[in-house]
């Protein structure tokens, strides 16, 4: 029976759960701005981190390098596009 | 009557009440004609409910085609007013409507389906399939981008026009300074295609990663497929931006949210950046494709394999990531600091480098290569220079420093409609010209062709090169008249004279349709380029199954191989074949979400829940449905095969 418990995805629903909450925290309690996104953007990845290994099984499959990269071109686009658009409209303006 | 009083268009025009009478006769001759000749049946099981890529191909190829005549009509009015000064053709609101439709229409509804279109009928051919890997998606695809389209064009007999540019800027997008429904339009009619695009991305990168002939490894693949898997990438990482701009564009205006707004915390620039972070990638969107079907043909007609083939790819790739981090020079005069646009400065320069190998690996595949001059390979040989000026000029731009003095002039103008149609419009119509022969099983008349190609370049040198002078000389974009004393006067006329004679050469084309239909004669065999890649080992026109024998292939020019390397591309034996049904789904689908747009535009809520809860009820019905597609049986495809001309060669 133990083997057919799929104890990885049990653990890494409440850890799921749990960043949500912290994301969910920020709201609730009154701190600063640069703290509060800081909680949120980080949360966010690892919980796009954790849906993607955890639930849609990247890197089960023959087509592990694939999925991958993509994922990491995804990060990549994401990331040039908050920090870049943050840039031209927060930063430098 | 209250109820239509909100129908009523804004500012009413006789030219508006023309169009009015014009599409209602146009629909009412349709109508009746199919009644009368009995092809509704005809249309409804052939086209209308197809999964077949090729024919989907041709409905994007036929929508595109018609959108350019009415974004070609916009762009001559356009010429024709500013053709001399103060000039009371059209009036300041009308002249507004009249080049945000043009550019929409150009971007949206005639160069996106041109490619897709393109796309549609090639790529599952260069690749040795029988389809793509989701038929009923693409047909779902097409049937949304022809709701959107439609609902685009709607609107300036019902409600009133778009008036904000087809980069819609806010504040001026917002109710505040465009109180008509025109930018509801916009949202959705943009909504609706756009996620019709997303979903042919994810279609064709499925279909070209795995759906390739027995031997055929992505560095052994045609050229164009190339460039269509990697526009396709692109495609399913800008569009989504796209998808929530509008959707909080439509908010802001709707549901009086703040997103874009100048105060409550909102910023009317973040339009602008989301706008561009779409709309840059949105670019190369179009000239990659463009860049795959000039790679085929300049092969094909100097007889001689493409240089460079890695190096190409190569540079395909580096250009696409780079286009999505090159946004900002689109609005460098915005005010963001020295730091940032020297950023965005150097990655648009880069840009050019890529480029450049391309151009490079086009002139040596020309370089000792027996060259015929048809009708595809002049529109490429005249896109090479003309696209390096455009280029050139891109340069020019990228320098956030002088663009101060460029911005929003016709020297802008100038610049994009450089790249654009020498890279895309010629591309699109050397394509169509080119494949001709594979959708429909003759050769477009070469001598007309190469009239409207004259026209074409002629007509295109004298439209757009004296807007660079303009434009130095200071002469503004999107205003509709300008007084005499500022000196633009024969330059604006020469561009008047350049636009009809593009005019001319589009009706040249489209009169060398009818034309071929006609005369031309329908012996031209299976290969009548003599030319390199899958597509064109089987029939002209191609059979719904497309190759009766699946082909095995071992380069990227399988079909030269086969002919001048005896390469065997046919090795197994005809069996039966498995295809997609045809379904009602997709076209009812993409009605009852015009309905939706349509209501939601006009602010109609129970339209818009009805809509809402049928298109649910349609997705559901297609969860649930058990369609497990049909075989053709190997005797059918042998006897079609025996039309043809006996089996496989």
């Amino acid at each position: 029976m133990k083997e057919l418990f799929p104890i990885k995805q049990v653990n890494g629903f409440i850890f799921s759960l749990l960043l949500t909450v912290v994301a969910l925290s920020v709201y609730f309690m009154d701190m600063s701005f640069t703290a509060g996104m800081t909680i949120l953007l980080v949360t966010a990845f690892v919980q796009a981190i954790v849906q993607f290994v955890l639930f849609m099984h990247a890197g089960e499959s023959d087509d592990k390098r694939t999925i991958y990269t993509t994922l990491y071109y995804s990060a990549l686009i994401a990331l040039v596009t908050i920090f870049g658009s943050l840039l031209a409209m927060v930063w430098d303006m | 009557m209250e109820f239509f009083e909100r129908f009523a268009i804004p500012h009413p025009d006789p030219m508006i009440y023309a169009s009015m009478v014009a599409i209602v006769l146009v629909s009412i001759a349709i109508v009746a004609g199919l009644t009368y000749f009995k092809k509704w049946g005809y249309l409804w099981n052939e086209w209308l409910t197809t999964t077949d890529h090729k024919r989907i191909g041709i409905m994007y190829l036929i929508s595109a085609l018609v959108m350019l005549f009415r974004g070609g009509a916009d762009a001559v009015m356009m010429r024709l007013q500013l053709s001399s000064p103060e000039m009371e053709f059209l009036n300041a609101q009308h002249y507004n409507e009249v080049f945000t439709t043009h550019g929409v229409v150009m971007i949206f509804f005639m160069a996106m389906p041109f490619v897709i279109g393109l796309m549609n009928y090639v790529v599952p051919l260069q690749i040795g399939a029988r389809d793509v890997a989701f038929p009923r998606l693409n047909a779902l695809s097409f049937w949304l981008f022809f709701a959107g389209a439609m609902l685009f064009n709607i609107s300036f007999v019902i409600g009133g026009s778009p008036d904000a540019g087809w980069t819609n800027y806010f504040p001026l997008a917002s109710n505040e300074f465009s109180q008509s429904v025109g930018v509801n339009y916009y949202m959705w009619a943009l909504q609706i295609s756009g996620i019709g695009t997303l979903m042919t991305g994810i279609n064709f990168v499925v279909t070209i990663f795995k759906m390739r002939a027995p031997g055929m490894k992505l560095m052994k693949m045609p050229m164009f497929t190339w460039s269509a898997l990697i526009t396709n990438v692109i495609i399913v990482f800008a569009f989504p931006v796209l998808t929530v701009a509008l959707l909080m564009g439509t908010f802001d205006r709707q549901f009086g949210t703040s997103f874009f707004a100048t105060g409550n915390g909102g910023m009317d620039m973040y339009w602008a950046n989301l706008f561009w972070v779409w709309g840059h990638p949105e670019v190369y969107i179009l000239i990659l494709p463009a860049f795959g079907i000039y790679s085929e043909i300049i092969s094909t007609f100097s007889q001689r394999n493409l240089y460079g083939y890695k190096s190409m790819v190569a540079s395909m790739v580096l250009i696409s990531l780079l286009s999505f981090f090159v946004w900002v020079h689109h609005f460098f005069t915005m005010g963001q600091g020295a730091l940032t646009n020297s950023i965005f400065s150097i990655t648009t320069m880069a840009i050019a480098i890529p480029t450049g190998i391309k151009i490079f690996n086009w002139l040596l595949t020309m370089w000792k290569g027996k060259i015929r001059f048809t009708v595809p390979m002049l529109y490429s040989v005249a896109f090479i220079p003309l696209f390096t000026v455009g280029g050139v000029t891109g340069v020019m731009l990228a320098m956030a420093s002088a663009d101060y003095q460029y911005h929003n002039t016709m020297f802008l103008v100038a610049h994009f409609h450089n790249t654009i149609i020498p890279g895309v419009v010629y591309a699109m119509l050397a394509g169509l010209t080119y494949w001709w022969p594979k959708m429909f099983g003759f050769i477009l008349n070469e001598r007309i062709g190469k009239w409207a190609f004259w026209f074409n370049v002629v007509g295109f040198v004298l439209a757009f090169f004296p807007m660079y002078i303009t434009g130095l000389d200071g002469q503004a974009r999107r205003m509709y008249t300008y007084s005499e004393s500022t000196g633009f006067t024969p330059l604006n006329m020469l561009s008047f004279v350049g636009a009809g004679l593009m005019a001319i050469a589009f009706i040249l084309i489209a009169y060398n349709i009818f034309y071929s239909i006609k005369n031309s004669p329908r012996n031209v065999g299976d290969d009548p380029w003599n030319a390199r890649s899958l597509e064109w080992a089987t029939h002209n026109p191609v059979p719904e199954y497309n190759f009766a024998i699946e082909p095995e292939v071992n380069s990227s020019e399988a079909f030269w191989d086969h002919k001048k390397k005896k390469h065997t591309l046919f090795k197994g034996k005809i069996d039966k074949i498995h295809m997609p049904n045809n379904s009602g789904i997709p076209i009812i689908m993409a009605g009852i979400l015009f309905v939706f747009g349509f209501s939601f535009v006009f602010s109609i809520w129970p339209a818009v829940i009805i809509a809402a809860i049928a298109f649910f009820a349609c997705m559901m019905y297609s969860s649930f449905e058990n369609d497990q597609g049909r075989y053709i049986s190997a005797d059918e495809v042998k006897e079609t095969e025996e039309k043809f001309g006996g089996a496989s060669k």
